[in-house]
């Protein structure tokens, strides 16, 4: 049975915590290790792991995402081999979203992709590119399967566009903390707390906020607020950090971390 | 096919659309919002047809090109003469439009990307004159392609960042400023150089270049009596060639073709002929063809124009390709540098390479129309020359191999014009 972000998410909610959410791209530094850098996030505390499909023009993300992207497609990833990802890390339990711009899956087949997510046992799409307005053929095809339809609000999102992003969502709505791109900053964007408020007042059942949450004390400090915390560039960044078992071992620590910070906040 | 001159996006046909993060949405409609209200607002109408008269030299000149038309069949070839606007190319229609936009809904900042640097060198200048910041976003591989324009954005005051990203040409540095733009949108306007990119940029372009067009279709029927038999330009992301053929598009009896780029040659896997090699697909925030693998990756694009050297195209060409009322074709770095050579020697007139696809283009329409059994009389073509070639001698040297009293090519545009 595939699991959902919805009930990853409100599982931790039960324990009194957000929940971990953590991205991590197939193809980094390969396919093989990519997963078992994803099976190393779910086993240091992560509850929901976002695969990246590597994309030739990722312009939502920052350096970080996208050199690994880069480094992916270069080896020769192909969606084909993220599909196979989803298939192994979801066996772990976990919910395993992708997160994607909509190119690949347009390419794929929008139905045709969301049949092969879903028999690998994938739990939906986070579509940075894709905004609901745009987005009948996914969401089309993402009920008809069952498959978690998560989009992006922003700080600039007006009332009435967090409504209809609220209500075309489902599993979360991805708060981005701040206005720019992925990659890891000194502080979360102080307009995120106020964001998630407003999504929520504007209908969101679960709100997860990434972009720029990297350090376990942002962690505590997202969880005090939101139903998730994202973390990616620094999950990245410590899995590039060293070759092999050592990356796989900096990554590991990093979670454990983040999810201790996490716990922290739910303690308080 | 009739009204299609009224097409206004965000959708032309199954081309188009918005596909960026939701940061940018409240800044694309306020730009859309904006742009609705000040195209209906005749002080800005005349603040900008007064920097059009003064400050660009518009209207633009028809020159009729006949020794270079002998290439053509014989056939009547004019040109738009777009090489003659300020800073050297069409671009400045589109940037003195959206600088004045800028200036208009309060913000202090403008970015851009740029190819070939035309739109660059164009953004620089409107800024200059605006009192704006400027910050232009340029593929490495591009700067030292085009170093003479990076000198004059410097110039110009403005900052040129170089792109390492992805394959350091135009794609990239559309990237870059996107993510600047998303970034900084709230003191800050992306002037987007050609009608791709999400809406209302395709719209927003198009309406500050169908200038062209129009003083040109007046231009032919008052001095010729008659429409052109049809308009051929260049076509990259499409701006100059939308410009140019809007006012045409409820003529049905005038042919409009698009020459794209086909780089090694259209069969090759080295060219950037969007269109007519490419499929429907997303980039840069439109749907609309593109070069793009199985995966939906984008195909790095390859031409000796680093004008038209870009993977996408903007969504009305797609949908003009699609209902038929325009029809594109691929022109080789080889084609395109022998119409640069000739037009320089038969006319005076040293075109943009980008420009000199279109030249191309129109050299073999005249004789295909000619050999169908046209008469050459009968035949008038209009191409845009949308840009100057001051920026491309560089190429031109290594092309032709200048150094020594010319080499084999010009020899041959020689041959051509004489016989």
């Amino acid at each position: 049975m595939t699991r959902t972000s919805g009930a990853a998410i409100d599982d931790a909610r039960a324990q009194g915590r957000a929940a971990l959410v953590v991205y991590l791209p197939v193809g980094y530094p390969d396919v093989a290790t990519s997963i078992e850098a994803a099976r190393t996030a779910v086993a240091a505390g992560a509850d929901v792991v976002e695969l990246g499909l590597p994309y030739s023009d990722p312009g939502m993300d920052g350096p970080v995402v996208a050199a690994a992207a880069q480094a992916a497609l270069d080896g020769g990833v192909r969606t084909a081999d993220v599909l196979h990802a989803v298939e192994q890390v979801a066996a772990t339990g976990a919910a395993t979203l992708v997160m994607t711009y909509y190119n690949p899956v347009l390419r794929y087949g929008v139905e045709t992709f969301a049949r092969d997510l879903a028999a690998a046992g994938g739990a939906g799409l986070i579509t940075p590119d894709l905004i609901p307005d745009e987005a009948g053929e996914w969401v089309a095809a993402a009920d008809a399967h069952g498959l978690d339809k998560v989009f992006l609000v922003a700080p600039s999102s007006t009332p009435e566009r967090l409504e209809l992003t609220a209500a075309a969502s489902r599993g979360f709505v991805y708060a981005a903390s701040t206005m720019g791109v992925t990659g890891e900053r000194a502080t979360v964007g102080e307009r995120a707390a106020e964001l998630v408020a407003r999504t929520r007042a504007a209908g969101a059942e679960r709100v997860c906020v990434g972009i720029g949450v990297s350090t376990a004390e942002h962690a505590t400090e997202v969880a005090g607020y939101a139903d998730g915390v994202i973390v990616g560039s620094a999950a990245v960044r410590a899995l590039g950090s060293a070759p092999g078992p050592d990356g796989l071992a900096a990554l590991g620590e990093l979670v454990g971390r983040l999810r201790a910070g996490v716990e922290r906040a739910g303690a308080a | 096919m009739t009204g299609l001159r009224a097409a206004q996006g965000p959708y032309f046909g199954d081309f188009g659309g918005r596909f960026v993060p939701e940061a940018l949405i409240a800044a694309l409609d306020d730009l859309s919002i904006a742009w609705d209200k000040a195209r209906e607002d005749p002080t800005f109408g005349l603040e900008l047809s007064g920097l059009l008269r003064d400050y660009t030299g518009r209207p633009s000149p028809i020159t009729e090109a006949p020794r270079f038309a002998r290439s053509a069949g014989g056939v009547r070839v004019l040109l738009k003469r777009e090489d003659l606007n300020h800073t050297g190319s069409h671009k400045i229609n589109n940037v003195l439009g959206q600088a004045l936009l800028t200036r208009r809904i309060g913000k202090t900042r403008v970015i851009a990307e740029t190819g070939a640097g035309q739109h660059g060198v164009a953004t620089a200048t409107a800024a200059a004159l605006m009192g704006l910041e400027c910050t232009i976003y340029m593929g490495e591989e591009d700067t030292r392609r085009q170093a003479l324009n990076v000198a004059r954005m410097r110039l110009l005051g403005a900052e040129v960042v170089p792109v390492t990203a992805g394959s350091r040409t135009l794609k990239d540095a559309i990237n870059e400023a996107f993510r600047d733009w998303v970034t900084n949108v709230e003191t800050t306007s992306y002037v987007f150089g050609t009608v791709a990119g999400p809406h209302p940029f395709p719209t927003l372009v198009r309406d500050l270049q169908k200038i062209i067009g129009e003083e040109a279709r007046q231009q032919v029927l008052d001095r010729y009596g008659t429409l052109p038999t049809a308009v051929v330009a260049c076509v990259g992301g499409g701006s100059n060639a939308i410009g140019i053929f809007h006012a045409f598009l409820d003529d049905p009896d005038v042919a409009l073709v698009g020459c794209e780029a086909a780089g090694d040659g259209i069969d090759t896997d080295r060219h950037a002929a969007t269109i007519s090699k490419g499929t429907p697909g997303v980039l840069h925030g439109a749907k609309s063809y593109l070069l793009q693998d199985e995966d939906g990756q984008t195909i790095e694009s390859h031409s000796i124009s680093a004008g038209l050297d870009y993977p996408g195209v903007g969504p009305e060409h797609s949908w003009l390709a699609s209902i038929g009322r325009a029809s594109y074709r691929g022109i080789s770095d080889a084609e395109a540098m022998e119409a640069f050579a000739l037009l320089s020697r038969t006319e005076g007139i040293i075109p943009a390479i980008e420009s000199s696809h279109a030249l191309a283009g129109a050299l073999a329409l005249g004789r295909e129309l000619v050999e169908g059994g046209a008469r050459p009389e009968d035949v008038t073509l209009l191409v845009s020359l949308s840009g100057r070639g001051d920026k491309d001698v560089e190429t031109a040297i290594e092309w032709f191999g200048l150094t020594e009293g010319g080499g084999p090519g010009l020899r041959g545009a020689d041959e051509e014009a004489d016989r």
